[in-house]
């Protein structure tokens, strides 16, 4: 190695161009298995073994580019996801999958109707989403106003608001060592509570909306402290228990609706009354389109647990516990205290999700599925965005605009938006298996290997 | 990874002094008589309550009057926690728990059926077992499913998932084809396709294996929910019309009075579910197969060290628990409906709790899924008299009793110690 060499720390062996030292140094900053780490450098050929003074900045970002970091592993996820997605749409299509029993002689045909299929959905995906051009030049054309032009994104920001909050709340557990699955019941939990803050308790505008608000982050706090304290003080863990508790969190909403007093006395059907409209959150955008100050109140969320984990002692006894509970112990950190906060707080943050599935303009009465998915897909959320705080409010984002994109897609192509879902799954299946990715695609091994989001431990 | 040694596994504490676990629960079970006997005595009426042993009203029948059977097994309930409390040799436990729990269910039963609308004072043992039974099985296939995985150190979360693929592809393929058999070996490799998946990213790539079981079920849910929008809906005569097994009658069997009627007439899972109980129970403590298994979810490294191939038992056994659950999610589309999105609903999750309350053994899975089917089906007669009690309530049932366990009210539960742990050979 020369001694201009630009990695000053570099132990990798002489004669070896600068690229290829820094590709080796980075293998071996890598946790991933030995023999996926090497593979990608057989490929790597860098011509001739001349003396490198210092790599080109250009360089330097096309290697990084194509290696196994956080960003190019999630953006190849998504194109593997979108992939999959697409060839299950063609299968699924008896009329373009005819096309396919002659390929060999007109394989135009084939390629033809699967292209069509499969871009006109995506497009719509991205036209429900982010931007639809047609509306834009029907707003300068003066044909529609300009609430046309962002109700995608007002669609986007409307779902991904609640996800924001069920992915910190899964993400904060995690950080501090639980797997909280439970956002689920105490959305539910946070929503029972929000909506009967909202239609039972007659207070001024403002300050009911607060209340119900809180009520739902009490909510989940209840529902969150269960699991806590049986994991803290019994040791039951908190997977099983909060796996069980969605149930009968999502049982007890059943029952619940269809009684005196919650019950819309107009209707037959499982439908609470609505409520009242001083509590709900208000809309940013005018009536026309969804977007309301849950988006605002998410981005306040995810400074707050950003603060939390990185800046207050709460934040550091929650991580010191999550990285290593013994060593916490040995410090002086109360275990049992700490598991029961990380479990409080997480129940708030998914009560606050709750909150806003019915406070928002998502729905405004209590029914059997009021809460969606909103707990699990949380899960997906903090795997994506790799449980940091910004980083699920980013996944937060992708997600609803997925769903925000599938509805279009549902309406104008007739592809299911069950479609979302898989996707949805996949992304998130390649995320956390890293490894994979790297094999299909030939990366090298990034400096930054910390991708693997895994707990691994037991029941 | 880091090892957790904070109560990792779920271990009750261990009670020094007077108060141990037992007298704790006799505890519970005194206070549950005394409500027994007094509330349902006081809210249960003259009616005659009657069990009869048919499928309806009519034939010979155990009756008695309910007041003074509400009042009866409640106190028999007090008298087994009263025993409890009093203290009784280690080996007495579970019996005397298990008289005093069917003490409190057939007082809460004389109540409910005494109370019912004139002429419904009656419950039909054989419909009732035989709908135990049918709203169990795919909680038996789903926590055999789990008992393979997880005895040889694979957290099976996923259930929820194989059920669904293997009803998905058994309709699909049975359709297709027109035949049963060819549907159900559909749905068997149907749900070892998901075990497959969680094998490869769990074993393979040492993701998390919740995290993965957990994705599984979505990934399950999106693919046959968007399959089923695209093909079964569009053509459901094609894609969604899978013939269905026939009964069999077992000849001998089917002439037993009640237990005849209720099982012995029913479908091919019914008797392969109860099958499987039996040769894994056999395979997993008897023969050389579930030693390894067994040593492999236990303690990974010692295995290894004699030579069993950690490895490659995980893969076989993530597998065949695919398998069992494809052949338990086919039990819906090949014996009783016609595939629906989302059809198991949670049943994947109810088999979970089975696993765990059943202790990770399939006899007790096989009694814990009975236990939920029952309520299930209790549930639904309860909503047939038009009773008082919520069936939302009853079907929390298995979900709190599952909290119970888990958190050592009822007993000691412990998951194999290398549940859930990767294995690196180093």
């Amino acid at each position: 190695m020369s001694d201009d060499s630009p990695n000053p720390q570099s132990g990798s062996p002489d004669k070896e161009p600068a690229s290829e030292a820094q590709a080796a140094q980075n293998a071996l900053g890598n946790t991933e298995r030995a023999e996926v780490a090497t593979e990608p450098d057989r490929s790597v050929t860098t011509p001739a073994p001349e003396p490198e003074s210092k790599p080109s900045l250009g360089r330097l970002f096309l290697d990084n580019l194509w290696a196994a970091n956080t960003f190019t592993v999630t953006l190849l996820s998504l194109v593997l996801a979108v992939v999959v997605g697409a060839v299950l749409m063609i299968i699924s299509d008896p009329a373009v999958l005819s096309t396919y029993s002659y390929i060999t002689s007109r394989p135009s045909d084939a390629i033809n109707s699967s292209w069509t299929l499969v871009s006109e959905a995506y497009a719509n995906l991205f036209k429900g989403s982010i931007f639809d051009p047609e509306a834009f030049s029907g707003w300068l054309d003066g044909a529609n106003g300009w609430q046309a032009v962002l109700a995608p994104i007002s669609e986007t920001l409307t779902y991904a608001a609640p996800l924001v909050f069920t992915g910190l709340s899964v993400a904060l557990a995690f950080r501090g060592g639980l797997f909280n699955i439970g956002a689920q019941g105490q959305a539910t939990i946070g929503v029972i509570m929000a909506a009967l803050a909202g239609f039972l308790l007659p207070l001024p505008p403002g300050l009911h909306l607060l209340v119900a608000v809180l009520a739902g982050a009490l909510g989940g706090a209840i529902w969150g402290f269960i699991p806590g304290i049986l994991k803290a003080r019994a040791g039951a863990h908190e997977v099983i228990n909060t796996i069980m508790l969605n149930y009968v969190a999502t049982y007890f909403l059943t029952w619940l609706i269809v009684q005196n007093g919650v019950q819309d006395p107009n209707r037959t059907d499982a439908i609470s009354k609505a409520v009242d409209s001083s509590a709900q959150l208000p809309r940013l955008l005018g009536d026309n389109l969804r977007v309301h100050a849950g988006i605002l109140l998410a981005v306040l969320a995810t400074w707050a647990v950003a603060w939390l984990l990185n800046r207050s002692t709460l934040g550091f006894e929650l991580r010191a516990v999550g990285a290593n509970p013994d060593a916490a112990r040995t410090a002086g950190i109360s275990v049992t205290r700490t598991y029961i906060l990380i479990m409080v707080f997480a129940g708030i943050l998914a009560g606050l999700g709750g909150s806003n599935m019915v406070l928002g303009s998502t729905a405004s009465a209590l029914t059997p599925l009021v809460v969606a998915q909103i707990g699990f897909d949380g899960i997906l959320v903090a795997l994506l965005g790799r449980v940091k705080p910004w980083g699920v409010l980013l996944a937060a984002l992708l997600f609803g605009a997925l769903q925000a994109g599938g509805n279009r897609m549902q309406s104008y192509s007739g592809i299911s938006l069950e479609l979302v879902t898989v996707l949805q799954a996949l992304i998130v299946i390649f995320i956390a298996a890293p490894a994979l990715v790297k094999a299909i695609f030939q990366l090298r091994a990034a400096r930054a290997a910390r991708l693997q989001t895994s707990l691994a431990k037991g029941w | 990874m880091s090892t957790m040694a904070v109560p990792d596994i779920a271990v009750a504490p261990v009670d020094e002094g007077f108060w141990t676990r037992s007298r704790k629960v006799g505890l519970t079970l005194l206070g549950l008589g005394l409500l027994s006997a007094v509330l349902f005595g006081a809210l249960a009426t003259d009616q005659q309550a009657r069990f009869t042993l048919s499928d309806d009203a009519a034939g010979a029948a155990l009756e008695i009057n309910g007041t003074i059977g509400a009042i009866l097994f409640g106190i028999i309930a007090i008298a087994a926690g009263a025993a409890l409390l009093a203290g009784v040799p280690k080996r007495w436990f579970v019996p005397v728990l298990g008289v005093g729990l069917v003490g409190f269910v057939l007082s809460f039963l004389c109540w409910q059926v005494s109370a019912a609308p004139t002429g419904q004072n009656f419950m039909p043992l054989v419909n009732i077992i035989r709908g135990t039974f049918i709203l169990a099985l795919p909680l038996i296939f789903g926590a055999l499913a789990g008992v393979l995985c997880e005895r040889s150190g694979v957290v099976n979360v996923a259930i929820e998932g194989q059920l669904l693929m293997g009803a998905f592809s058994g309709a699909l393929f049975g359709s297709i084809s027109g035949s049963v058999w060819v549907g159900l070996v559909a749905a068997a490799i149907g749900g070892a396709f998901i075990s497959l998946l969680l094998a490869v990213f769990a074993i393979r790539y040492l993701v998390d294996q919740v995290v993965m079981g957990i994705v599984l079920n979505l990934l399950a849910v999106g693919v046959t929910g968007f399959l089923y929008e695209r093909l079964m809906q569009t053509d459901a005569a094609r894609y969604n019309s899978a013939p269905r097994f026939s009964n069999w009658e077992i000849p001998l069997l089917k002439d037993i009075p009640v237990l005849g009627p209720a099982l012995f007439r029913g479908n091919i899972f019914l008797y392969l579910g109860l099958l499987l109980v039996l040769v894994i129970h056999i395979g997993l403590f008897r023969t050389r197969w579930g030693l390894r298994t067994r040593s492999v979810g236990e303690h990974p490294i010692a295995a290894d060290t004699l030579g069993v191939k950690v490895l490659r038992v995980r893969y076989r056994n993530v597998l065949l628990a695919g398998v069992v659950a494809g052949i338990g999610g086919a039990s819906y589309t090949l014996a009783l409906y016609s595939f629906t999105k989302n059809m198991i609903g949670g049943k994947g999750f109810i088999a979970l709790a089975a696993l765990i309350f059943g202790r990770w053994n399939p006899t007790g899975a096989l009694l814990a899924a009975l236990f939920f089917g029952f309520a299930d089906q209790l549930a639904t007669y309860l909503g047939a008299i038009s009773s008082s009690i919520p069936s939302q309530f009853l079907a929390m049932l298995p979900y709190l009793a599952t909290i119970l366990a888990v958190a050592g009210l009822v007993g000691r539960v412990r998951a194999p110690a290398a549940d859930g742990k990767p294995y690196i050979k180093g």
